[in-house]
């Protein structure tokens, strides 16, 4: 498992590997908004939680194709199959190197980028917390989109349009625990839902995932 | 299929006719109402479509389940055939919907629950009908939308609860429930609307028989072909 | 650890490509599995595997004896040959003196430190065999594995693959070329075609393939 982990890690940070896609292209959208929406920094204040985790969401979509399909295509899926590791296992830790790769890596960037967008003063720590404790839960839907996705060549566009209504609950909760709390409202209770969510993907949908595998390997 | 072939034309008559008698008498018996003049009646398009948009999905989650633990094809198939009628039901639930909302809400779209929530199902459909196209190989492509559909009831019903969080919302509460209590539906829409409602209902099963009866007879051909090809 | 296979059936694509094929694999034998291209020895091999669901029949064979190895090496061109068998053995827990002897075996030893992708086929193909040495299990499943190896390459595996057998181990393999292995028993799988072809009873060509004759 350990092992699993390493090597998606060090394959994430070889060149070709798609660390450092996910930081770009969240930069791109958070220097892009501001370029249409206009200068006004109270607009861009009331937004931003919300471009923010748009931003971020768009990102993680980026690289969810390579979660499987990559170990698909040289055969190292079929080996890690018959394997003794449960194939639920070996998704929760792509999923989990796919969190350590962009989510968490987002997370930490999101507060530099919120200041581009004014975000105000309350809301950075909100922003930090709803974004560590959301994005596991976009890795893992992810992953479960890729699993269905595997054996299609062209999947990348099908995996979004499955992936992006599933995002919905994460997103509007994520969302909504940095506005509060950049308005100095009580977060609290979206917070505990965006934990549910997160909970509770990341306990079943490991076992959609696989079951989704082992039927694109039959 | 000898059974389905038999009842078809019962269906589609019976759909005809109500479909026929909820709309004409929706559209010209009823009187307007004392808000919203006349058009309130594109209701009696409006609720019966939203119902069944969603209607639609619970029967392709049940089929799917069906598919799923019994390994039942007709099954997956009429799963596969109900999600383009849920479709055009969500769709027709939004222009409807957008086209009541301009006069009364004095806007075509509104970031309202209930309309987002349907947004949201308009996405579930794609995705699952793009699921289906895109497998070639039907017992995986059954599989994966049947996993598809099963975890995307949940996180449906999660989004529901989410957008109804996030906005608190224009629309008006559902209202045909509450006929029982304080009675703010009239009587007088009442009938033509359960009429309607009738109608949509064997005209969902009419087309979702037609289309089972389609793919089967699609994948009979498939299969005969393969036969062919091998000797 | 003994591999039987009973009245096994096995279907790719919805049919049935093999079936009624009976065997037993006893520690220190080899089964070559031969017939033409398409016959389905891939598809044999993977339902052995677990990676499919037969149709009918029983194998039974404890999964954690098994060691599958594809046409595909499964490797990582981004990472050193070390990494590569490293990681199997880290899978496998059999620990990094596994994975150094496995590169001596197939001598890969001079190449641990380039990357895979730079690897020629042939040398990738031997890597993909030394994971087999580092799964510690007894019974290989191999699929082609002397594709795109010279003749040299050939023998050593071959002798690899004797000293397997002769500590107890089996293989089933699935191959054109003669390995020279005396021990080795041939199965021939063209008798085992169907007579007739026919669908995956409960597949969906079955469902709907049978009932042409019914009107509607």
């Amino acid at each position: 498992m350990i092992a699993l982990l390493a090597r998606d890690l060090s394959l994430a940070f070889r060149a070709g590997g798609g660390f450092g896609l996910g930081l770009a292209f969240f930069l791109l959208v958070v220097v892009l908004v501001p370029l249409g929406v206009g200068p006004d920094s109270a607009i861009l204040a009331a937004i931003a939680p919300g471009v923010l985790w748009v931003g971020a969401l768009l990102a993680s979509l980026l690289s969810l194709d390579r979660i499987f399909a990559l170990d698909h295509e040289d055969g190292s899926l079929d080996l890690l199959a018959t394997a003794p590791l449960p194939l639920e296992g070996v998704v929760a830790i792509k999923a989990l190197a796919h969190w350590l790769v962009t989510g968490l890596a987002l997370t930490l960037a999101a507060p530099l980028l919120a200041v581009l967008l004014n975000l105000p003063a309350p809301g950075y720590p909100w922003l930090l917390l709803s974004l560590a404790v959301g994005t596991p839960a976009l890795s893992v839907i992810g992953a479960f989109g890729a699993s269905l996705t595997i054996g299609l060549r062209r999947g990348g566009l099908l995996l979004s349009l499955l992936v992006l209504p599933l995002y919905v609950p994460t997103l509007v909760f994520g969302a909504e625990v940095v506005r509060r709390g950049a308005t100095g409202l009580a977060p609290a209770t979206p917070l505990a839902l965006l934990a549910a969510i997160t909970a509770g993907s990341l306990a079943l949908l490991p076992f959609a995932a696989a079951a989704a595998i082992r039927v694109n390997l039959r | 299929m000898r059974l389905s072939r038999r009842v078809l034309p019962w269906i589609a008559a019976l759909a005809g006719l109500s479909l026929g008698i909820g709309l004409i008498w929706g559209f010209f018996f009823t009187p307007d109402d004392y808000k919203q003049g006349s058009t309130v009646k594109i209701l009696f398009i409006h609720v019966p479509a939203a119902m069944m948009a969603i209607n639609a999905w619970i029967m392709m989650l049940v089929t799917s389940l069906i598919w799923v633990i019994r390994r039942h094809h007709v099954s997956a198939l009429a799963a596969r055939a109900a999600a383009p009628a849920g479709l055009v039901f969500t769709l027709i639930a939004l222009v409807t919907g957008a086209l009541w909302g301009q006069p009364m809400w004095n806007t075509w779209w509104e970031w309202d629950p209930r309309l987002t929530s349907f947004l949201i199902l308009l996405l579930f459909y794609l995705g699952y009908i793009a699921l289906w196209s895109a497998i070639e190989d039907p017992e995986t492509a059954a599989d994966l939308t049947g996993i598809l559909c099963v975890v995307g009831s949940v996180f449906a019903v999660m989004s529901r609860y989410a957008v109804k969080f996030w906005n608190q919302g224009l629309h008006q509460d559902s209202t045909i429930l509450k006929v029982g209590e304080k009675d703010p539906l009239d009587v007088a829409y009442y009938v033509p609307l359960v009429i309607c409602l009738v109608g949509f209902v064997l005209f969902f099963i009419l087309i979702v028989l037609l289309r089972t009866r389609m793919l089967i007879r699609a994948r009979r051909l498939i299969a005969l072909e393969a036969r062919e090809r091998l000797g | 650890m003994e591999l039987r296979v009973e009245n096994l059936a096995v279907a790719r694509g919805g049919l049935v490509v093999l079936e009624g094929i009976s065997f037993t694999l006893c520690p220190g034998q080899a089964l070559v599995l031969r017939g033409p291209n398409g016959i389905g020895k891939t598809t044999l091999l993977r339902t052995i595997a677990g990676l499919q669901p037969p149709v009918s029949g029983a194998i039974s064979a404890a999964t954690d004896d098994l060691a599958y190895a594809s046409h595909a090496d499964g490797l990582k061109s981004a990472l050193t040959v070390d990494a590569n068998i490293s990681f199997w053995a880290s899978v496998y827990g059999s620990g990094q003196t596994a994975a150094a002897a496995a590169l001596d075996r197939l001598e890969l030893t001079a190449l641990r430190h380039r990357a895979a992708g730079q690897l020629s086929a042939g040398q990738k193909r031997r890597l993909g065999l030394a994971r087999l040495l580092v799964t510690g299990r007894p019974v290989w499943l191999l699929d082609e594995p002397t594709v795109s190896l010279d003749q040299a390459a050939v023998a050593l595996f071959a002798g690899v693959l004797r000293a397997h057998l002769k500590e107890g181990g089996a293989a089933l393999i699935a191959t054109h070329i003669d390995l020279g292995l005396e021990e080795a028993g041939g199965l021939d799988l063209t008798p085992f075609r169907p007579k007739h072809q026919r669908a995956v009873a409960g597949g969906f060509d079955d469902a709907f393939g049978e009932i042409i004759g019914a009107p509607g």
